[in-house]
């Protein structure tokens, strides 16, 4: 068996959730191949050949490749994949982009989001929202599956693997890239924060939502939203935990102002520990949450940041 | 230009769902069935569209059985102008719905086809993905705008993407596929009168073998089971009680 594993990266530094993804790898086992495919990448395949368990960096060069659009690397992944038995990517939206695309191509069927590894052709998923996990089997000859990462330990550091450029450059006619604009923010990143801090409707607007800055410095954590908040314009739609945004499932969450609905679950009942403050002790959230206090947020925000 | 729009009956998103006993699937007798929220999203945007004169004609589809034909009447009470159902009662994995997709898109030639992200059902986000490349087309998935003539040339769409961090705006040929995010439109409720119409308004149906597709797929559906439970918390007194018990006994302060 031999796995390939298509690296992310954002501002020239390879993603986090790349190790998960090798360490889904490992679970399913052989030999592993990274692919970095991009413009102006070599610090990017640097970083990915030390990921332990690498047996070696493919890198692909050239600017057809900036940007990650997903017609050109969806070629490009077609062509490398008769040699593999298995292509994952992380299961965050340049993985969810690009793999389907890849599946088709190759007239195989796609594993979304994969939790666990059962053997090499079975896997568990969660559907309906994670309110079920299915085991799902493959006959496909490739294997082509997003992983999501936080259900896969990362690979720590080891020997550096030898990198390898390709000269594979596809031509790309059916899109192009116009611009992009990203959220500034100096906090971690929410899908990899130890900590998150998350606000709902109950925040009742936007600058209310700066009653957690004070918190989520001190605990280094990112701060995230319900859907709620969200639909109600308080916050960009980016800091969405739930179903329909991010899956998280850091060390602590908490939950400030959310009442707990299916949607909002489905993003983070998998953390390790869950507090929810709402002033409702009918609401669903605290049948999940580990520790719950009852009262009003716009009280206890300040005294809790005060106190830690 | 025209616009095909490709809808799931799925169960309502508001149900608590149930797996069944033996573990072969999830329960769906008798559960409300309604449209997939980001369908409804597809649509609407579809609809607008035309409302702004780029669409000149929608046409809504649907993989399923014979009950998806109430999906359609809705997006034909939306809006759509007429529909076309692929009925089967086999259970479709996403490639499948997209070669069967491709086949009406070989009929139709629309110039943009919107679906929704991902249906909340099987969480696949999958199919529209796999249209644009079984159909050669561009993908602008996960689109929060979509735009026409607005700095992108004649005969191209400029479609606004939310990414992990932020947005991203490509530029797409036409005949393009779009796939719908939550922040793209507000959908519209249907009104009464529009929904005595959308009886009247055509409904074709194909089959599978008429599209000279197999459904079959290389994925087999194992078990499904319940996630595990988390068990019940306690509530606390005070903020001091907080944080002594997230430093003390969860120790993760």
């Amino acid at each position: 068996m031999s796995i390939l594993v298509l690296a992310e990266y954002h501002d020239g530094q390879l993603a986090a959730g790349t190790a998960h993804v090798v360490g889904a790898a490992r679970a399913i086992g052989g030999d592993i191949d990274i692919l970095v495919a991009g413009d102006d990448i070599a610090g990017v395949a640097e970083a990915a050949a030390r990921l332990d368990g690498v047996s070696r960096v493919r890198v692909a060069d050239a600017p057809v490749y900036a940007h990650q659009l997903a017609e050109p690397l969806a070629d490009l992944l077609v062509q490398l994949a008769d040699d593999y038995s298995h292509v994952l990517a992380a299961a965050s939206t340049d993985g969810k982009n690009v793999l389907p695309r890849v599946a088709a191509l190759k007239d195989v069927s796609q594993i979304s989001e994969i939790l666990s590894v059962e053997s090499a052709d079975t896997f568990k998923r969660p559907i309906y929202a994670g309110n079920a996990i299915a085991t799902v089997q493959s006959r496909d000859p490739l294997k082509v599956i997003t992983v999501r990462t936080t259900a896969f330990e990362p690979v720590a550091d080891g020997a550096a693997a030898p990198v390898e450029a390709l000269d594979i450059v596809v031509s790309s006619t059916l899109s192009r890239f116009i611009g992009e604009e990203l959220a500034q923010n100096e906090r971690p990143e929410l899908g990899g924060a130890r900590v998150v801090i998350s606000g709902g409707r109950g925040m009742g607007n936007g600058d209310n939502f700066k009653l957690l800055d004070g918190i989520a410095d001190k605990l280094g954590a990112a701060i995230g939203a319900s859907r709620a908040a969200v639909d109600a314009g308080f916050v960009p739609n980016d800091m969405q935990v739930g179903q329909t945004g991010k899956i998280v499932a850091p060390d602590l969450y908490i939950a400030v102002g959310i009442s707990g609905a299916i949607q909002h679950l489905a993003g983070m009942k998998d953390s390790k520990v869950i507090v929810a403050i709402n002033k409702d002790d009918e609401a669903p959230i605290f049948q999940v949450a580990d520790y719950g206090l009852v009262g009003d947020l716009f009280e206890i925000l300040p005294e809790l940041e005060q106190k830690l | 230009m025209k616009v095909l729009v490709a809808v799931k009956r799925v169960i309502d998103y508001n149900v608590k769902i149930r797996v069944k006993p033996d573990h072969s699937d999830v329960d769906l007798t008798n559960v409300k069935m309604a449209m997939n929220p980001f369908c409804e999203i597809a649509v609407e945007e579809a609809v607008r569209l035309k409302e702004k004169g780029i669409a000149t004609e929608i046409v809504a589809v649907t993989v399923g059985p014979k009950a998806s034909q109430e999906q359609l009447r809705t997006a034909l009470a939306l809006g759509a102008d007429r529909a076309i159902h692929v009925e089967t009662d086999a259970r479709v994995e996403s490639l499948a719905v997209a070669k069967l997709l491709k086949g009406v898109v070989d009929e139709e030639q629309p110039d943009l086809v919107i679906l929704g992200k991902q249906a909340i059902d099987t969480d696949n986000n999958q199919t529209g993905q796999m249209l644009a490349a079984l159909s050669g087309m561009g993908q602008g998935t996960f689109a929060s705008e979509v735009a026409f003539g607005d700095g992108v040339e004649e005969g191209e769409v400029r479609v606004t993407r939310e990414i992990d961090g932020g947005l991203q705006t490509v530029a797409l040929k036409l005949p393009a596929v779009v796939t719908t995010d939550l922040r793209l439109n507000e959908p519209r409720y249907a009104k009464l009168p529009d929904i005595m119409k959308a009886k009247k308004k055509p409904l074709d149906t194909r089959t599978p073998e008429a599209l000279g597709v197999t459904v079959a797929s290389g994925l087999s559906l194992l078990k499904v089971e319940t996630p595990a439970e988390r068990k019940g918390g306690i509530k606390v007194g005070s903020v001091d009680e907080l944080i002594d018990k997230l430093k003390n006994e969860a120790k993760v302060l």
